[in-house]
């Protein structure tokens, strides 16, 4: 199945960063549901800002256009502000992309395990992001450090709790 | 050939000689003139004739006596010509070779060719009028040229001379041109009067001119000038004199302002203003202060001042909203303008076109693409279309 890109993607203005507030928003916001989605499709988890660049979804070569340098970090502070983005270094050249936030990961997570009637068991975290029985599930194959951040999400909200064991770690849902 | 004079063959001090060619006789009008071959000299002054093999005699002729001369080709045994019209001879002449002659011209036969060069050159110091030029070298009573009775012109005095003269010249020059100016504007004031009977009459509708033509006399003396300009002088300074001079412009921008769509730049009318003022131009700062007092004095017109700013004369009745509907109605029409295309759409300067492409982006309008092919404006699609 191929990316769709939105509308925008090609009308010119989408990549000059609009200097009316109003509008500034509304692009801003097709800029970020274009980022989350393009990096959902291709299962992204980290962005680095000069890749990007030069990425299909910053540059747009069949009206020639690009998103700047600038703009582009333009966006990306605004994901971070909507918690769907966190700066891996302190330069600001990477980044990670959380297409789902740690909170809807768990939700995810939390009702697969209850509607299989597995609330109190324990799973180790390999299980869950690579075992056969989640295979077909939408956090299957989900990076190590999200799967950790969305169940430490439901740890917070008394719903699982982290356990260590010998071999890695695990999680028990309530 | 009565208006050469006999010459001792020198040239004066000022004088430079142009070119030289041997081999020229001269012709008294149609006639072979009784003088042998010789050398036809030209300098910055004069035409001189000297003859080949007797130096003693030389015959000189002034440049500001030829009227006007012509080339006459070469035939077969006959040699290339150039035909010299002259002036009638001067009463105080000295004496030269002929006494008096039938013919008023006479002609250079070139015997050993050169009349080209010569034709050339004799035109360039015609034009040029050299001979008119004030003698640098006239001898200035200084204590040096008194002793020797000659001017020397070396060593630091000689330097100080030059200067000195170079300074008086520059003078000369000054107060000549100042007192061309002083009689143009004798001139102008002249030409304003001429302007204001022309107005007055015509506002009275005598004799026959019709309608067309009034509007369109009217509108030649508006580009010719304010027939009474509000000036510091006649209303002093201050606010009354900015109070009138807002007044006026109030007038005079009427007209203008509406055939330019309502708006027009600053320095738009600040050109407008000082070309119908004539002499008594207007400093911007006069200007901007006037245009600030249109809304309190209750004119219809208003000083707007851009974002940018950029500042421009309204006419009051000129709506914002307008502007900006028609801005979007126009980038709509085309898909999307840049200013300059904008401006060649309405005719309008592209400064104020792209403030009202800017007003119309403020107002959320339009939203823009700013790439290396430059600014353009597109309808603003992220408002529109998805909500």
């Amino acid at each position: 199945m191929s990316f769709e890109w939105p509308w925008q993607y090609n009308f010119p203005p989408f990549f000059t960063l609009q200097p009316n507030v109003e509008t500034r928003q509304k692009q801003l916001a097709a800029w970020s549901s274009l980022t989350l989605s393009f990096c959902r499709h291709h299962k992204l988890y980290t962005l680095d800002v000069m890749e990007a660049q030069v990425s299909p979804v910053f540059n747009n070569k069949s009206i020639d256009r690009k998103l700047s340098t600038d703009a582009i970090l333009v966006v990306f502070e605004e994901l971070r502000k909507k918690g769907n983005l966190e700066w891996l270094d302190k330069n600001k050249t990477r980044c990670l992309v959380m297409w789902r936030r740690p909170e809807e990961w768990g939700k995810l997570i939390y009702q697969w395990v209850s509607k299989n009637g597995m609330v109190n068991t324990v799973f180790t975290h390999y299980e869950l992001a690579n075992g056969d029985d989640t295979e077909g599930e939408e956090f299957h194959g989900l990076e190590e450090w999200m799967l950790i951040r969305s169940l430490q999400a439901l740890q917070t909200d008394g719903r699982a709790e982290i356990i260590s064991m010998d071999d890695g770690k695990g999680v028990k849902f309530f | 050939m009565d208006r050469f004079t006999w010459s001792n063959g020198l040239l004066e001090m000022n004088e430079t000689l142009v070119i030289q060619q041997r081999g020229v006789k001269l012709y008294d009008g149609d006639d072979k003139a009784k003088l042998d071959v010789g050398i036809a000299m030209l300098s910055t002054h004069q035409l001189l004739w000297r003859d080949m093999k007797n130096h003693e005699c030389c015959i000189a002729i002034p440049l500001s006596q030829i009227v006007y001369f012509e080339e006459q080709a070469a035939g077969i045994g006959k040699s290339a010509k150039i035909v010299i019209h002259l002036h009638p001879t001067l009463a105080n002449k000295e004496p030269g070779p002929y006494q008096q002659s039938k013919f008023s011209y006479i002609k250079l036969s070139f015997k050993e060719h050169g009349q080209i060069e010569f034709y050339r050159r004799l035109t360039e110091e015609l034009n040029q009028k050299r001979w008119e030029c004030t003698p640098v070298s006239q001898p200035i009573p200084t204590a040096t040229s008194s002793q020797t009775g000659r001017k020397r012109a070396v060593g630091i005095v000689g330097i100080e001379r030059k200067l000195e003269e170079r300074r008086k010249e520059t003078d000369k020059n000054i107060s000549e041109a100042f007192e061309d100016l002083s009689k143009l504007m004798v001139k102008a004031k002249e030409m304003v009067e001429l302007s204001r009977s022309i107005a007055n009459k015509i506002k009275d509708k005598q004799g026959d001119i019709t309608e067309d033509e009034t509007i369109r006399f009217k509108s030649y003396l508006l580009s010719m000038g304010i027939a009474n300009p509000v000036t510091r002088e006649t209303h002093g300074s201050g606010t009354n004199y900015h109070l009138q001079l807002a007044k006026q412009l109030g007038d005079m921008l009427l007209a203008p302002l509406e055939e330019r769509g309502g708006m027009m730049a600053l320095t738009e009318v600040y050109c407008l203003v000082n070309r119908a003022r004539g002499m008594e131009l207007l400093s911007p700062e006069d200007l901007v202060t006037a245009c600030k007092m249109f809304e309190s004095l209750k004119l219809p017109l208003r000083l707007c001042i851009f974002d940018s700013g950029v500042m421009v004369v309204q006419l009051q009745s000129h709506s914002e909203e307008e502007m900006i509907a028609s801005a979007l109605d126009n980038v709509t029409e085309k898909g999307s303008l840049t200013a300059e295309e904008f401006a060649k759409l309405l005719g309008l300067s592209v400064l104020l076109c792209k403030e009202r492409l800017f007003l119309a982006e403020k107002m959320g309008h339009l939203c823009r693409d700013d790439s290396v092919e430059g600014l353009r404006f597109y309808p603003n699609l992220f408002t529109s279309h998805a909500s």
